[in-house]
């Protein structure tokens, strides 16, 4: 489904990302983990092409979509939750969810509500006044709005309560019962250990270690090193 | 009716109406300045050319139209509508690579731009001045309040801004590209990734913005001489209003456009030779005491 291979990206003249490759593959659920600054958001960014990588490819269900413009990607079926949310402040929850580009009607704002059944009793609010948590949902029911076949999903649950997390943790296996292929990257190494089934740790702007979850799980090295567990 | 004439002097009421539907122009012109500044960051001093261009096509419409009262109210249609297909091309072939730009940059290529909308004006009517005939209904007075004579064509005028008003509240807040254009002023990458393309949003935006320009001159036209240089003394005190109401906020150009009509008009009446530097004055007042402009802005 997503195929990143050996991309680099600058902001600028620095060097963000060396030679990242990640696959994504249908229905899956993958982590990409790392600390602070490794290069998660930058990783994302890349592919949704909003900062674009200047070497390597990215793939999209077999179609070459590197550098490709933000809104067409969307179009695509790439749905991107970026860490600072980065709500509509001033539109109300359903607006925000109306201007969204919908590429198709399997995902429409009742299914939408009925996730996050929160939203629905809120949909009049500005957005600008929701808590983190509402937040969180409203960029994340906005990512469904286009019906995405890929979430970005980054750190959701950054700055969280531990309650709300939980949740948040269940809404996201739901939408990967659904079928939704989820890229998510975390430093809370906990809580997505429990929504994963591969891995990716990143440093310093480099892919360290690659495997399923067990795998992780066994190797105190990486974990030590890069994770802080 | 009466009483009201009893406590206010039939002057001072007739002057402060004649400010009102002066405020009208001035509010038409900068809420388009101002829904540009807000979402696409553009500050453009074309704009006032915009304006120009849209009282010289009355000109000409008007005239294609036998100069009577038909010529006006096509003038009134088309004239905006052809200054809209102007800003359109600039904002496709020109505007839509700025974006990105510095803001010292925008202001010299919008000035630069206004300086070749002015030379084209000047090539394609002249340097003569022209004029719009009021349309024949509209021409004389009428009695406001039992015995307050007043042009209807200014009484016109003050129906026209509250219309256009209401038109642009339910343009920004019942449209979805009015609430598309409220996200995009706020983060428009992020519009971009939710799946709309913003470059077309924004070129949506450029043209309502300027065809509220190209309104603005439409409407002055018959109370003013049409004439180079009219958008210079415009675009000033279009951005003064922006700037007082708060950068990006249509409601806030409402506001300055009032403070700055009403100022203007009453400066008159209290010191008539240095009526003009009353509205200044007002500005600097808010300015001190509300640096960002009396209404939230944008930016």
């Amino acid at each position: 489904m997503l195929d990143v291979k050996g991309i680099d990206t600058y902001y600028g003249l620095s060097h963000i990302l060396f030679d990242v490759t990640l696959k994504v593959g249908a229905g899956e659920v993958v982590g990409l983990l790392g600390r602070n600054g490794a290069g998660k958001s930058t990783t994302m960014k890349s592919i949704m092409g909003i900062v674009p990588p200047r070497k390597g490819t990215v793939t999209f269900n077999g179609e070459n979509v590197t550098g490709g413009k933000p809104f067409m990607l969307f179009r695509k079926g790439i749905g991107y939750v970026p860490d600072d949310r980065r709500v509509f402040a001033d539109l109300c929850v359903d607006d925000n969810l109306d201007i969204v580009h919908q590429r198709s009607k399997e995902w429409d704002k009742e299914r939408v509500y009925d996730l996050f059944p929160a939203l629905r009793e809120i949909k009049a609010r500005r957005a600008g006044h929701l808590s983190g948590g509402e937040q969180q949902m409203l960029t994340i029911a906005r990512a469904l709005m286009g019906s995405p076949d890929l979430l970005l999903l980054d750190e959701p649950t950054e700055g969280l309560a531990p309650l709300i997390v939980r949740d948040l943790e269940q809404q996201i296996s739901k939408l990967r019962d659904a079928g939704i292929s989820i890229l998510l990257s975390e430093q809370n190494v906990r809580s997505a250990l429990k929504m994963i089934s591969r891995a990716y740790v990143i440093d310093n702007g480099r892919i360290r270690f690659e495997g399923t979850v067990e795998e992780l799980e066994a190797n105190e090295e990486v974990k030590k090193k890069y994770l802080m567990v | 009716m009466d009483s009201i004439l009893a406590f206010v002097s039939p002057g001072i009421l007739s002057q402060i109406l004649v400010g009102l539907s002066r405020t009208v122009i001035l509010f038409i012109v900068a809420s388009g300045l101002s829904l540009i500044l807000g979402v696409l960051r553009i500050p453009n001093v074309a704009h006032g050319s915009l304006y120009m261009i849209g009282a010289f096509m009355a000109y000409t419409v008007s005239h294609l139209f036998g100069g009577g009262t038909a010529g006006f109210w096509a003038a009134l249609v088309i004239a905006p509508l052809g200054v809209a297909a102007v800003s359109f091309v600039a904002e496709r072939s020109l505007f839509q690579f700025l974006y990105e730009r510095e803001h010292l940059m925008l202001l010299l290529l919008t000035f630069a731009m206004s300086l070749v909308f002015g030379d084209l004006v000047k090539l394609i009517w002249g340097a003569e001045y022209r004029s719009v005939p009021v349309p024949a209904h509209f021409q004389g007075y009428i009695n406001l309040f039992g015995g307050l004579p007043f042009p209807i064509y200014s009484f016109f005028l003050l129906v026209m801004g509250p219309v256009i008003a209401v038109l642009l509240w339910l343009l920004t807040n019942k449209t979805k590209i009015g609430k598309i254009s409220r996200a995009a002023a706020v983060d428009r990458e992020m519009v971009g990734a939710v799946g709309i393309n913003v470059s077309w949003v924004f070129a949506i935006v450029f043209v309502i913005g300027c065809l509220l320009a190209g309104l603005g001159g439409v409407l002055v036209a018959p109370t003013v001489s049409v004439t180079l240089g009219m958008d210079h003394t415009l675009i000033i005190e279009a951005f003064l209003i922006v700037i007082i109401g708060g950068l990006g906020n249509v409601w806030g150009a409402l506001l300055g456009a009032l403070i700055f009509g009403l100022t203007q008009s009453l400066g008159i009446l209290i010191w008539p030779q240095f009526g003009i530097v009353f509205p200044y004055m007002a500005v600097v007042i808010v300015l001190v005491f509300r640096p960002t402009g009396l209404l939230k802005s944008t930016w």
